[in-house]
């Protein structure tokens, strides 16, 4: 069995490969879900029910997609220069609780002018975490999987620190929570009644913004150009390691505004469980888009209707509600695969 | 004439509408050096992948011994004892030679590896076909001639009686290469047969006794090479005439170029005190052994490496190391490796063509890219250098690589520079694209521009420098008029002779 490097790739191809994927992973999580002794059938119509079946359902799903946009970006953006932030997840959290120092009263500024305070010092702080691994890594050569990954536990007990210490709320009888952002900081709902909220239509323009830097700014083609070939990049006079910083501020400044959205748009103030590992879906998330900022969107609603789908489904027909991570986990092995199959031909001798 | 060892016998194989092969026969006898020459598609590589058991044939079959080989099946090439030696190498740099021969040849199965008797062959096959090489040496600390040795080696330990060998040079010093050919006569000498897959005259008229001539995917001429002449060979592979790139004397102009005791150290490179002047208008060729120095030179005149003492001058202006500062000084540069520094394979045409000047404000304002502009100027390069490619957003892998040469050369060329950095300009390519490249240089010559040189092949170097130049250990010789040098001075120079460090 080998492997040939195809001269074209058709766009046929480009579609039907990812397609067939999705719908190799609906039939192996659809034998898993046989195994529970549930009907596959019913099992995702149910799931499908209870992700955009009802509007509330629908609403929900956008609500869980909003931070995952934001993280899925961040690490679109790292990987597409080759720079594997796998640190999302500490870049929220720094985000948050930034967010959380200045808006919880420290300024007591009208909305207009408090939010995008709050937006620009979010994304600071996760753009912070992510420099100090970036540094390294242009200077010493240190590897940035590793410090980015390490970081995320070093943050969230930085977080931990702090919720037991100085940002805990005093009214917040003995848990470790801080206090809640102050009503000019909260973002409004977008329906009444429903938890989705503006931070979700700040995702999709971030999303076009991203799209837009990566399609015509300088900065999207240093981007690209690096993560190709970084040494043709430094021969033809690109500054490399400037290049990885910008991308390591714009990443951990993406990451940063997850934070900020999930505490302002729906929480309200930030806990050690904020986020249930919207840094580690995010990689999924861009991988699953191929990078691409829009499909980055799309790619964040299909994670999220799995998770709120197989919620439902768990509720209902008795699968156990981890069918969602391993749905998640098959499409993106399925994925994967079908984008290797679009660049290479499999022989069979 | 005796019973061939291998007959390939109208060998066929189209990709969709592309025939690659076109009914190839040939025969090879037992103790002779096929020579299989043609540019870079002509089907060298297909007819050697289906020889391989890579690729299936669609029509025709191939015999060895007269017995005929099951298609698309490597283990039965193999078996029947061919074996070959890829222009890249396919060894584990971590390993020690031992390792990397007998890798593959024992059962997963078995206990453990019985390493003394397989270096004592190893020996013995140095030893028989005269391959010096360490048995117990790591592989990343030999030089490239001593890996393409443990290349034949692993091939010979697995009993191979037909050799292929493909582009074998195209990584050697002239030096490594004529001992190489020298090996391979004790080879055919000792009853093997070896097919010689080349583009280069020079080598096919050194090396071998037979040449078939591919072009288009076909074979176009079967030759002795001692009935042939360089010329013949060159029309045949290419399909015209070849003119001889042609210097005319003309009068220098100001100073581009001056290095004044430049030194600089790289690891085990280095350079000493070099000094150097090139003249508007003139081209100065380096000559030298590879690994002499010459890409620390070139890696500090790109900008991409810091002098450490000693002063570099552009243009009358002194210049930092930086390789956006060199190209805004109007250094043309034309990288050693077009593959990992001259373009960026997966990007477009279009987006390597503008590389060194997309901030420029001919391209964009305000920190955006004008893609249209870009375009522009990518079909305007594609078309004035003639570029075979199916467009400007075509990726710049897809491209031969004459045709990325010629795309660097539109690069670099298109806003009139004052120096030309051509370090290995034409290794690799075809008669073809040499010719064309060569005559680039020259056109640029005749328009003012200083052209500093630096060439492996000295043919190269005589037929277009005014002055020649040599390195030796990371100093350089002082110029020599063309007129007044010969290949045979050029290498006693490169030996090593007249310099201070020379033993």
């Amino acid at each position: 069995m080998r492997l040939e490097p195809r001269e074209h790739q058709s766009l046929a191809l480009l579609v039907g490969y990812p397609v067939l994927a999705l719908a190799f992973a609906a039939v192996v999580c659809a034998l898993l879900v046989m195994l529970t002794g549930a009907s596959p059938f019913q099992g995702f119509g149910l799931m499908l029910k209870g992700a955009l079946g009802t509007q509330f359902a629908f609403f929900e799903t956008l609500t869980r997609a909003t931070p995952l946009i934001f993280t899925g970006l961040a690490a679109a953006v790292a990987f597409r220069a080759k720079l594997w932030n796998i640190g999302a997840e500490a870049q929220l959290y720094m985000g948050a609780v930034m967010t959380v120092v200045l808006g919880t009263g420290l300024l007591p500024l009208p909305w207009p002018i408090l939010w995008p305070v709050l937006m620009v010092s979010a994304m600071i702080g996760g753009a912070l975490v992510l420099s100090v691994p970036t540094f390294l890594k242009t200077r010493f050569g240190v590897d940035e999987v590793v410090t980015t990954l390490l970081l995320n536990f070093i943050v969230l007990l930085f977080v931990s620190m702090l919720l037991e210490g100085v940002l805990k709320d005093p009214m917040g009888l003995g848990w470790p929570q801080s206090k809640k952002v102050i009503a000019d900081a909260q973002l409004p709902k977008l329906v009444q009644g429903k938890r989705l909220h503006l931070g979700f239509v700040i995702a999709v323009l971030a999303a076009l913004a991203v799209w837009i830097v990566d399609r015509k700014s300088a900065l999207g083609y240093e981007m690209r150009a690096v993560g190709h070939n970084a040494k043709a990049a430094h021969f033809a006079g690109i500054p490399v390691n400037r290049v990885l910083a910008k991308t390591a501020l714009l990443s951990g400044g993406l990451a940063g505004l997850a934070g900020w959205s999930e505490v302002t748009g729906l929480k309200g103030n930030l806990t050690l469980d904020l986020s249930p590992g919207f840094g580690y879906s995010g990689i999924v998330v861009a991988m699953l888009a191929l990078l691409h900022p829009i499909g980055v969107v799309a790619a964040a609603i299909f994670v999220a209707a799995v998770f709120v789908g197989a919620d439902a489904m768990s509720r209902t027909a008795g699968v156990p509600s981890y069918i969602a991570h391993v749905m998640v986990a098959v499409s993106l092995l399925s994925m994967v695969t079908a984008i290797m199959l679009t660049r290479y031909r499999l022989r069979w001798r | 004439m005796q019973h061939p060892v291998l007959e390939i016998d109208r060998i066929t194989k189209r990709f969709g509408p592309l025939v690659a092969n076109d009914a190839i026969s040939l025969s090879l006898a037992r103790g002779e050096i096929l020579g299989l020459l043609g540019e870079n598609g002509a089907g060298k590589t297909t007819l050697m992948n289906i020889l391989f058991g890579h690729y299936v044939a669609d029509e025709g079959e191939i015999r060895v011994d007269g017995k005929v080989l099951p298609p698309g099946e490597p283990r039965a090439a193999l078996a029947a004892g061919i074996g070959m030696v890829h222009q890249h190498f396919t060894l584990a740099d971590n390993l020690t030679v031992i390792d990397n021969i007998v890798l593959g040849t024992e059962s997963l199965w078995r206990w453990k590896s019985n390493l003394s008797s397989a270096r004592a062959r190893i020996r013995q096959l140095a030893e028989d076909y005269g391959l010096a090489v360490a048995p117990d040496a790591q592989v990343s600390s030999l030089s490239v001639g001593e890996r393409q040795r443990v290349e034949i080696l692993k091939a010979l330990y697995r009993n191979a009686r037909i050799l292929i060998l493909d582009e074998p040079t195209a990584v050697l010093t002239p030096q490594e290469s004529a001992a190489l050919f020298e090996t391979l006569k004790r080879f055919v000498a000792k009853g093997l047969s070896i097919i010689f897959i080349s583009h280069k005259l020079g080598e096919i008229m050194d090396a071998c006794s037979r040449v078939a001539i591919l072009r288009g995917g076909k074979l176009v001429a079967e030759r002795k090479v001692s009935d042939v002449t360089r010329a013949e060979l060159a029309e045949l592979m290419v399909g015209r005439p070849i003119p001889k790139p042609k210097a005319e004397p003309q009068s220098p102009g100001n100073m581009v170029l001056s290095l004044e005791k430049a030194s600089a150290r790289r690891g085990s490179q280095a350079l000493h005190n070099i000094s150097l002047e090139v003249l508007g208008g003139e081209v100065i060729g380096i000559a030298g052994v590879s690994g002499n120095g010459q890409s620390l030179l070139a890696d500090c005149i790109s900008g991409t490496w810091a002098l450490s003492a000693g002063s570099l001058v552009v243009d009358g202006q002194t210049s930092r190391a930086s390789p956006r500062a060199m190209v805004e000084q109007g250094v043309a540069r034309i990288p050693e490796d077009r593959h990992t520094e001259g373009m960026i394979g997966d990007m477009s045409i279009t987006e390597n063509a503008v590389a060194e000047r997309y901030r420029s404000s001919a391209f964009s304002s305000r920190g955006l890219v004008d893609w249209r502009k870009a375009r522009v100027f990518a079909e305007s390069i594609i078309s004035k250098y003639d570029v075979k490619c199916p467009g400007p957003e075509a990726r710049v892998r897809l491209l031969s690589g004459g045709n990325m040469q010629k795309l660097i050369l539109g690069r670099v060329m298109a806003h009139d520079p004052k120096l030309i950095l051509a370090n290995q300009p034409t290794r690799g390519l075809d008669v073809g694209a040499v010719a064309y490249v060569h005559e680039q240089l020259l056109a640029a010559r005749k328009r003012g521009a200083g052209i500093l040189l630096i060439s492996e092949d000295l043919d190269e170097l005589l037929a277009l420098s005014d002055k020649v130049a040599v390195m030796f250990k990371g100093e350089l010789s002082a110029p020599m008029q063309r007129q007044t040098v010969t290949i045979s001075s050029l290498g006693l120079l490169m030996a090593g002779q007249g310099f201070s460090h020379a033993a």
